[in-house]
């Protein structure tokens, strides 16, 4: 077999197999870009000028505020209750674990656009709320309308809608975690409490992480939908100026840039987060940070089946 | 011999009467009396299913028991008598008593988000409420006991799983226990890895450790017991010294079972 080797004057030489699907492939997807980027920079009509002028308008800016706070208030409420959720779904307590099953199958089962509305118009149902001991006294009481804003029914919507996503994350994560674990805890000594915090929660981070800022992502975009119950959010503030100016597509684009900015940044952050939790592990291939950008982008998927295993490599998953 | 005439008079440290356990409507522990004294070695053998491995996880409480009771040291586990009722403990009630029994797992059960320093130090520190650096000296002197001093540092899924066995032992001493429970701990090793784990437990044991066994090495049981306790359908069929058990045994199923193992 020495002919093959390369140094010899008679080599054999080696010609690759012709792919020409893929050769078709890569020249339809360079003519479809080609076309985009042409258009782009030749239609007027996109009016870069516009867009680019609007970034930072103050309006939009304000907007911009009001999203990434609804954000960060929305995944802190959907969070503590997908924690408390997930840990009463675990209950032994029968009522409590199917009082948590009925919350997450009513929250997943029903459209977020109709719960945001559904709370803006909560007065229409209860245009009293009171404070009081039940069948007994009453100790306060308000108009309904004054209690929940238009801000706390977007709140409310965003947050009770999370935290059914969140509960059967954070039950995946700890479910995740050997029992095992749990055992060699209690037998050094450690409590329940302690137990759950040094050893589960940890441990089961590396589960929750990757669809937890999934879920972030993903909830940075559905705020926009608030914009139906007026919370002068991105898009909101975005309609509210080209309802006076016509400039839709312009402002749209606008808006467009600063979702894939933040988004892009979130996916960052989202990168060193799990490379935090996944430390102890040997042999893991180290997702690229670009991959992880890439991944942030593309739309979401809200299941915990689907999300949940980019968290663990197939060898480690053999192994547990 | 001698070994054992000297058990006879040292003081009680295990004492198991009774003992029931149910899973499901299955009787698994069906009335086991036992007594380990201080610094008795006892091996439990017995087929998969008689029910050794659950004894052994009531004696620290981490299965509840249906009926009788297990004291450690004078005191029961998991409850409190009074009069003819046994009150089950609160969670930090349990784990104060439990943090004196060490236990030892087939499946290593180390926190793999921890090194094995790391591994070491959560108990004393979060358990005892130790020093940090007090709690670290000791890690560093039982890894020295185990032959791992240079591993304080790895994370356990580098280690072999005969040094994840060692670092679990190490863990298990640096609580101090008074006894020290040993379910199945060679049965998930390689072949050429059991030697050195047995090692370890071989040195426990001449350092005068307490320590319940279970095992199928029967090996280990006839040098290192000093009591070989042979357990078939949730009973004990019969117990005494290795040489009595192991050569002699008096049941026709320790027979059957010896004959299969050997």
């Amino acid at each position: 077999m020495s002919g093959t080797t390369g140094s010899d004057g008679d080599a054999v030489r080696v010609v690759p197999v012709r792919r020409y699907g893929q050769r078709l492939a890569t020249t339809v997807v360079l003519v479809v870009v080609a076309l985009i980027v042409i258009s782009l920079v030749t239609n007027p009509r996109y009016q870069w000028s516009l867009v680019f002028s609007y970034v930072f308008n103050a309006q939009i800016l304000e907007g911009l505020a009001t999203t990434l706070y609804l954000t960060v208030i929305a995944m802190v409420v959907g969070v503590v209750i997908g924690v408390v959720m997930a840990l009463a779904r675990e209950s032994s307590n029968p009522v409590v674990s199917v009082a948590a099953s009925g919350y997450i199958a009513f929250f997943r089962g029903t459209p977020l656009l109709v719960q945001l509305i559904f709370w803006f118009n909560l007065a229409a149902l209860y245009p009293v709320m009171s404070l009081g001991i039940p069948f007994g006294p009453t100790l306060f009481s308000e108009s309904t309308n004054v209690l929940i804003t238009p801000f706390l029914a977007a709140v409310l919507g965003l947050g009770l809608n999370e935290g059914a996503y969140m509960s059967e994350i954070v039950r995946a994560g700890l479910q995740s975690v050997d029992s095992g674990q749990t055992d060699a805890a209690h037998a050094l000594g450690m409590r329940k409490s302690q137990t759950f915090r040094r050893i589960v929660l940890p441990q089961a981070m590396r589960v929750i992480i990757p669809p937890t800022g999934n879920e972030t992502i993903s909830m940075l975009k559905t705020t926009s939908l608030v914009s139906v119950i007026a919370i002068p959010e991105l898009l909101w503030q975005a309609q509210a100026i080209y309802s006076r100016t016509y400039q839709v597509i312009p402002l749209l684009i606008t808006v467009s840039l600063w979702y894939l900015l933040v988004t892009t940044v979130l996916s960052i952050g989202q990168y060193y987060l799990e490379r935090h939790f996944t430390r102890g592990d040997t042999g893991r291939p180290e997702r690229s940070l670009l991959g992880t950008v890439a991944r942030g982008i593309v739309p979401r998927h809200s299941s915990v089946t689907v999300s949940s295993p980019s968290a663990v490599t197939p060898g480690e998953r053999s192994r547990s | 011999m001698t070994g054992h005439a000297r058990l006879e008079t040292a003081p009680v440290l295990v004492e198991a009467k009774g003992v029931h356990k149910r899973y499901g409507g299955n009787l698994v522990v069906r009335g086991i009396d036992m007594t380990v004294r201080t610094g008795e070695v006892m091996c439990l053998l017995g087929p998969s299913g008689s029910g050794k491995s659950t004894f052994l996880r009531c004696i620290n409480h981490l299965e509840k028991i249906d009926a009788g009771t297990i004291s450690v040291a004078g005191e029961l586990v998991g409850y409190r008598r009074q009069g003819d009722r046994l009150h089950e403990l609160r969670d930090a009630e349990i784990a104060e008593r439990r943090s004196e029994i060490g236990m030892v797992f087939q499946q290593f059960n180390l926190f793999p988000h921890m090194t094995v320093l790391e591994n070491l130090v959560e108990a004393p520190v979060q358990v005892r409420r130790e020093s940090a650096k007090s709690a670290r000296e000791r890690a560093r002197e039982m890894l020295d006991v185990v032959g791992l001093a240079e591993k304080a540092g790895a994370y356990p899924r580098s280690l072999s799983g005969g040094q994840q066995q060692r670092v679990a032992i190490a863990r298990a001493l640096t609580m101090r226990p008074k006894l020290m429970l040993f379910d199945e701990p060679t049965s998930a090793l390689d072949p050429e890895l059991v030697g050195e784990v047995l090692d370890v437990m071989r040195g426990l044991a001449d350092d005068g450790m307490t320590m319940i066994v279970v095992t199928h090495e029967i090996g280990f049981a006839r040098e290192v017991a000093d009591t070989v306790t042979f357990m078939d359908g949730g009973v004990v069929v019969e117990s005494g010294p290795p040489d009595q058990v192991l050569r002699d045994p008096r049941h026709e199923r320790t027979r059957s079972f010896l004959a299969k193992v050997l």
